[in-house]
């Protein structure tokens, strides 16, 4: 559902603007309300969010989409945990859908999906681990979930199959979530150049936080 | 092979399929089961009564670390379904298990676990002291209970499949069980291509729309199977999947 909000970008009390290729991990609290700018428009933001206060209760696909019905992410939404939580909620969103089933590309599945060669090019899994690692505090591999992509677009058909379409977005599209607990947020920003989702040519996006 | 996988002697079976036999095996319904599926070895498991459901999760029992990844699995075969042919890839890229026989059609790999606060909402509360091994059970605590064992703990929950059971996703997105999928009789079949930690479960799908505690058993076999040939079906299924028996036999070299 497409909703606009009202906050205005120049009372954010917090504005980064994270390239493409770049992870960005930072802990948003309870009540706050972040968004992410898709500044050029059909950039893939790959997403995870854990319980700032136990990491193991993570952001999980499969409880998100079951709770709502639905597998696609927008307005209203309740971005559940594996362990029963409601980690943020979807409060604004003017792009009107986003992918939760797609993933991260890795250099391990680039080489599947692509070709054996690609191993050497830069991958979202590369960043996450980078970004939970350098974070520390106990966070390894083993907690990188199925993440959100947030501005794509990849609808499965009554058959069965799964489609990668066309971005849905297009440059200043955001979508905005107050969280409901405190949480640690951890994107990449997804430096693919082997999917025509984004033009192979991956651009920045922004994150604004409001208390 | 590289694997060594030394055959119990089946009684009276020289030769053909029940000579390559390892061994048999019940879950019961609501109940966990775990094997390190060998390289080599495939795993049938049949709904007995109809109506089963078998949660699935799978790792490289090599290395935990790298486990099944739906999303990769989704997205390397274009598939929001698994049936024949398809394969369970891990986050490394490289196939943990093959589906070789199916004579179902449509298994879920979308659905989930529910926990015990879900599970309890919707079926109410029996507990062991007053219904013994009747007790509701829910498929996320068994999950992580049988993980640990092995050393692994909730945060090592992936997102497991749904054997047996089926869920539709239409234009909108909107996601709706399917029931009657799964006949007394069906079966699928599971060749390992590593050597797995399979973990099974077979309480109902969270999504299940029937109303009582019903969950139903499934009866295993473990066979010997011979190696993926290079007309193998899932290997030629898609080219995703020919790179991906090339990096999981790369592996073993």
């Amino acid at each position: 559902m497409l909703t606009e909000s009202a906050l205005d970008p120049a009372t954010a009390v917090y504005v980064a603007t994270v390239p493409a290729g770049e992870p960005w991990i930072y802990e948003i609290r309870q009540g706050q309300t972040v968004r992410i700018l898709d500044l050029e428009g059909n950039q893939a933001a790959d997403t995870l969010f854990y319980n700032a206060h136990d990491y193991e209760d993570r952001y999980s696909a499969q409880d998100t989409i079951r709770d709502q019905g639905n597998i696609y992410l927008t307005t209203g939404t309740k971005l559940r945990s594996l362990k029963g939580h409601t980690l943020l909620t979807i409060t604004a969103d003017t792009c009107g859908r986003h992918d939760t089933l797609g993933g991260a590309c890795a250099t391990e599945s680039n080489m599947v999906r692509y070709d054996l060669e690609k191993r050497h090019m830069h991958a979202c899994r590369q960043s996450f681990v980078k970004a939970i690692t350098g974070w520390g505090r106990g966070l390894d591999k083993r907690d990188i979930g199925h993440n959100i992509n947030f501005f794509m677009n990849v609808p499965v058909t009554p058959e069965g199959r799964l489609t990668f379409e066309d971005g849905v977005s297009a440059p200043g599209k955001y979508v905005e979530m107050r969280a409901d607990m405190d949480v640690l947020a951890l994107i990449s920003n997804c430096p693919q150049l082997n999917n025509p989702c984004n033009a192979y040519n991956p651009t920045p996006v922004r994150v604004l936080i409001w208390d | 092979m590289t694997s060594a996988v030394v055959a119990a002697p089946v009684p009276g079976a020289a030769s053909g399929p029940a000579a390559d036999l390892l061994f048999e095996d019940v879950v019961r319904e609501g109940a966990t089961w775990s094997h390190v599926l060998k390289r080599g070895t495939a795993l049938r498991v049949t709904d007995t009564l109809g109506g089963a459901n078998v949660g699935g999760l799978f790792y490289n029992w090599e290395n935990t670390a790298e486990r099944y990844n739906m999303p990769d699995t989704l997205k390397a075969q274009h598939i929001a379904r698994l049936t024949s042919g398809c394969v369970l890839y891990s986050d490394m890229g490289r196939v943990l298990c093959s589906i070789t026989d199916d004579t179902v059609g449509w298994h879920d790999p979308l659905g989930g676990c529910a926990n015990a606060a879900q599970v309890r909402a919707k079926y109410g509360e029996a507990c062991y002291q007053d219904v013994r091994n009747d007790c509701v059970k829910n498929a996320y605590e068994a999950f992580v209970i049988e993980l640990a064992k092995y050393g692994m703990a909730a945060r090592d929950l992936t997102a497991p499949v749904n054997f047996f059971s089926r869920v539709v996703v239409n234009e909108t997105g909107a996601m709706a069980f399917a029931p009657g999928n799964s006949r007394a009789g069906d079966a699928v079949e599971l060749r390992a291509e590593m050597n797995v930690l399979v973990v099974l479960n077979t309480c109902q799908h969270p999504l299940d729309p029937n109303p009582r505690y019903e969950p139903k058993p499934v009866s295993l076999s473990v066979r010997r199977v011979p190696p993926p040939a290079v007309d193998d079906r899932c290997r030629i299924s898609r080219p995703e999947n020919g790179r991906g028996f090339t990096l999981t036999e790369r592996y073993f070299l």
